[in-house]
């Protein structure tokens, strides 16, 4: 299957990014060929609705799941309506997560924050 | 690294005033002035050095040009922001313009062109040992979360490694830019002001800092003016489960601390002393697990 | 004549001035576009209010005539569309309702449904007729709740209009000022404060409205507020001085004019120095 990760660099090497929606690029993993693919993520520069063009773009990618450390409202209910399910991260280094994800050993991610525009639970 | 956000709703309550303080008495090696509409807090936490500055690009504005414009004024009829002006020709209100593309969308002849737009700058002063991070909006911009949003990733990116607290002066409002701060935070001290608009103002962002699910305490500025309202504040603190962490005496000091660029507590005053005070019950808060 | 309060940093007192110049003249209409956190109705405490929803329009697509193509999700400038699994979803807090999306459709699946952001409460309080903006919790932009609040008094207007401005030198407070005849800047006697007055300086500059600053909370000592006044030759229309009983009856959301003889006098004497420069600077109309 294939799996999405917000990173700060191209490269197996680095961190997750710290936000999704600004993320500077998507990491897709594919867990059974184990080929990657890096994206620009092109929402980093939008002044607003960044989240919601980061998910369409993931939705995009055929990626099955998410993995990353937070999600905003928007982006998470893109993903919902596509069925991609996300989880939540541990620590920064992009292979520990993608093997502790293989292994079954990542949590689904359960706050979403509200959007930057605050419309959590209205 | 654990970030401080100070905020209030209402503008005036003592905000800048209360961060600098708490900036010099933490030492903190990283802060910011999320205030990018109108910022204040250089003035106080002064630096020496010129800043490194980034000009900071906000939604594009369309520009007509003049010699393919045939006048056919469908981009006028369209534009639901009224920015298409018709006088000596056809132009843009680079002041009204949102930047939505519709008027390049109509034109027939192509003469129409949507421009990347300054729409601020982001200033970074860094030495040895602190950076501080700032910005500044130009006139007339919609005030946006992303200039905020940069000016925290520019804090945070270029902090020194060993930086165990930020502190942030927060923009006053309830709108986009205080949203934009709360992101990532620890916690946020509120500053509120014991006045009817003060009371309403800080209940509207106690509500917007609650959806964000962060971390709130309160304290008073100015309690003296108006102790009935201080008390008022300290029962609904009670009622939400928000620790009230303090209350500052209105102190003629404080101008002249203020209007000589030095924080409360680089002079000998009595709110500089309940600063001092508030200082340690947050610290306490932030950085023993388990506190309360 | 339709007199703009404004300040660049919050807290100099633009509210104090505008309620009481509204208050104290002999009918008014006191307009709050500070619509994130309006506060003049605390001090008004207004009746017989009525109210309207301000709303702007928002995309809604028709399932049928939609065949997918995405043109409107790469289109908008907002990111506030997105196409997943067939469906086109509409995020409405995001959309800054352009319609460029119903526009370039090329199936004509978008139609446009009406989305309330904020409402305008009208009511009165003695001489004053109170007109308040509200934006809702977390919505973007409270520019058409400023816009409406301006037309409809365009209808309409008494002899004094007060416009109470947000603080900052933001589009919104560009919308504030658009009609007004005449710019009163609340300057305090800080540092802050006159950094953030030369902000709002050059914005009713940039206008070309005429202005003048109103010096609050003075006291002892060198006011740098009214060195930058002299120092770039800006009319000094009042000075209100730093007052513990002002305050208080400030806190409290009591209209000070309508309290106390001495607070009458001196916003009447504002009130008056105003409208004579209205009067030098203006052409001679009601």
């Amino acid at each position: 299957m294939k799996i999405a990760i917000p990173v700060d660099q191209k490269s197996l090497e680095t961190n997750v990014c710290v936000s999704f929606g600004r993320a500077p690029y998507f990491l897709i993993y594919d867990t059974t060929t184990k080929e990657s693919v890096f994206l620009d993520n092109g929402a980093a520069a939008s002044t607003g609705g960044a989240g919601i063009k980061a998910a369409q773009a993931i939705v995009d990618s055929s990626a099955d799941a998410l993995l990353t450390p937070r999600c905003g409202e928007n982006a998470a209910n893109v993903l919902k309506v596509a069925g991609i399910k996300i989880y939540k991260t541990i620590g920064d280094s992009t292979g520990h997560n993608i093997d502790a994800f293989v292994a079954g050993k990542l949590p689904l991610l359960d706050e979403i924050h509200a959007g930057f525009h605050g419309h959590g639970g209205n | 690294m654990k970030q401080l956000l100070i905020l209030s709703g209402k503008g005036g309550t003592g905000k800048t005033t209360i961060a600098s303080a708490l900036i010099r008495l933490s030492n903190a090696k990283a802060y910011a002035d999320c205030d990018v509409d109108a910022p204040n807090l250089h003035l106080i936490a002064g630096r020496n050095s010129a800043p490194v500055n980034k000009d900071y690009y906000g939604l594009p504005k369309a520009a007509i040009n003049p010699e393919r414009c045939i006048q056919c004024d469908a981009c006028r009829q369209n534009c639901r922001f009224a920015a298409v002006l018709v006088e000596n020709g056809y132009t843009v209100d680079p002041f009204a313009c949102e930047g939505c593309g519709v008027c390049e969308f109509v034109c027939p002849v192509g003469a129409v062109s949507l421009n990347p737009a300054v729409a601020g700058k982001r200033m970074l002063y860094r030495d040895e040992e602190t950076v501080f991070s700032t910005a500044q909006l130009k006139m007339g911009s919609g005030n946006s979360g992303l200039l905020v949003t940069e000016v925290k990733k520019q804090m945070t990116a270029a902090a020194p490694p060993d930086t165990k607290l930020a502190i942030i002066d927060g923009s006053p409002g309830i709108g986009c830019p205080v949203i934009a701060s709360l992101s990532g935070v620890d916690l946020v001290l509120m500053v509120a002001e014991p006045s009817v608009s003060g009371i309403s103002d800080m209940e509207r962002i106690v509500k917007t800092a609650a959806k964000f699910g962060t971390k709130a305490v309160v304290c008073v500025n100015k309690y003296d003016t108006n102790p009935e309202n201080t008390k008022e504040i300290e029962t609904f603190c009670k009622e939400q489960g928000l620790p009230f962490v303090g209350k500052v005496p209105f102190d003629e000091s404080v101008v002249k601390a203020v209007n000589s660029g030095r924080a409360i507590t680089d002079i000998n005053c009595k709110s500089g002393e309940v600063v001092k005070a508030i200082y340690h019950r947050i610290m306490k808060l932030l950085f023993d697990e388990g506190g309360e | 004549m339709r007199i703009a309060v404004l300040s660049g940093k919050g807290g100099t007192g633009k509210t104090l001035v505008s309620v009481n110049l509204a208050a104290v003249a002999e009918k008014a209409t006191y307009i709050d576009c500070d619509v994130e956190e309006p506060n003049g109705h605390l001090f008004f405490k207004p009746e017989d209010i009525r109210e309207e929803t301000v709303s702007i329009q928002i995309p809604i697509a028709n399932e049928t005539l939609c065949n997918g193509c995405r043109q409107c999700v790469d289109f908008c400038k907002f990111n506030a569309l997105a196409y997943i699994r067939n469906k086109l979803i509409v995020f409405e807090d995001v959309c800054h309702s352009c319609g460029g999306c119903v526009l370039l459709c090329p199936q004509k699946a978008l139609g446009e449904k009406e989305r309330g952001i904020g409402k305008v409460q009208k009511g009165r309080s003695g001489n004053v007729d109170v007109h308040t903006g509200i934006l809702n919790t977390g919505e973007a932009s409270g520019v058409p709740i400023i816009k409406k609040l301006l037309d409809d008094n365009k209808d309409a207007p008494s002899a004094v209009t007060i416009i109470d401005c947000p603080p900052g030198s933001a589009c919104v407070v560009m919308e504030s000022i658009q009609d007004a005849d005449y710019c009163v800047l609340v300057a305090e006697p800080t540092l802050f404060g006159v950094h953030n007055l030369n902000m709002v300086y050059e914005l009713v500059r940039l206008f070309q409205k005429p202005f003048g600053v109103v010096l609050n909370k003075c006291l002892e000592g060198e006011n740098p507020a009214e060195k930058l006044c002299l120092k770039k030759n800006i009319q000094i229309l009042g000075r209100i001085p730093f007052d513990h009983a002002l305050g208080m009856l400030n806190s409290n959301a009591k209209i000070a004019v309508r309290e106390n003889k001495t607070y009458q006098t001196i916003f009447a004497k504002l009130l008056d120095t105003v409208a004579k420069e209205v009067y030098h600077e203006t052409a001679p109309h009601s």
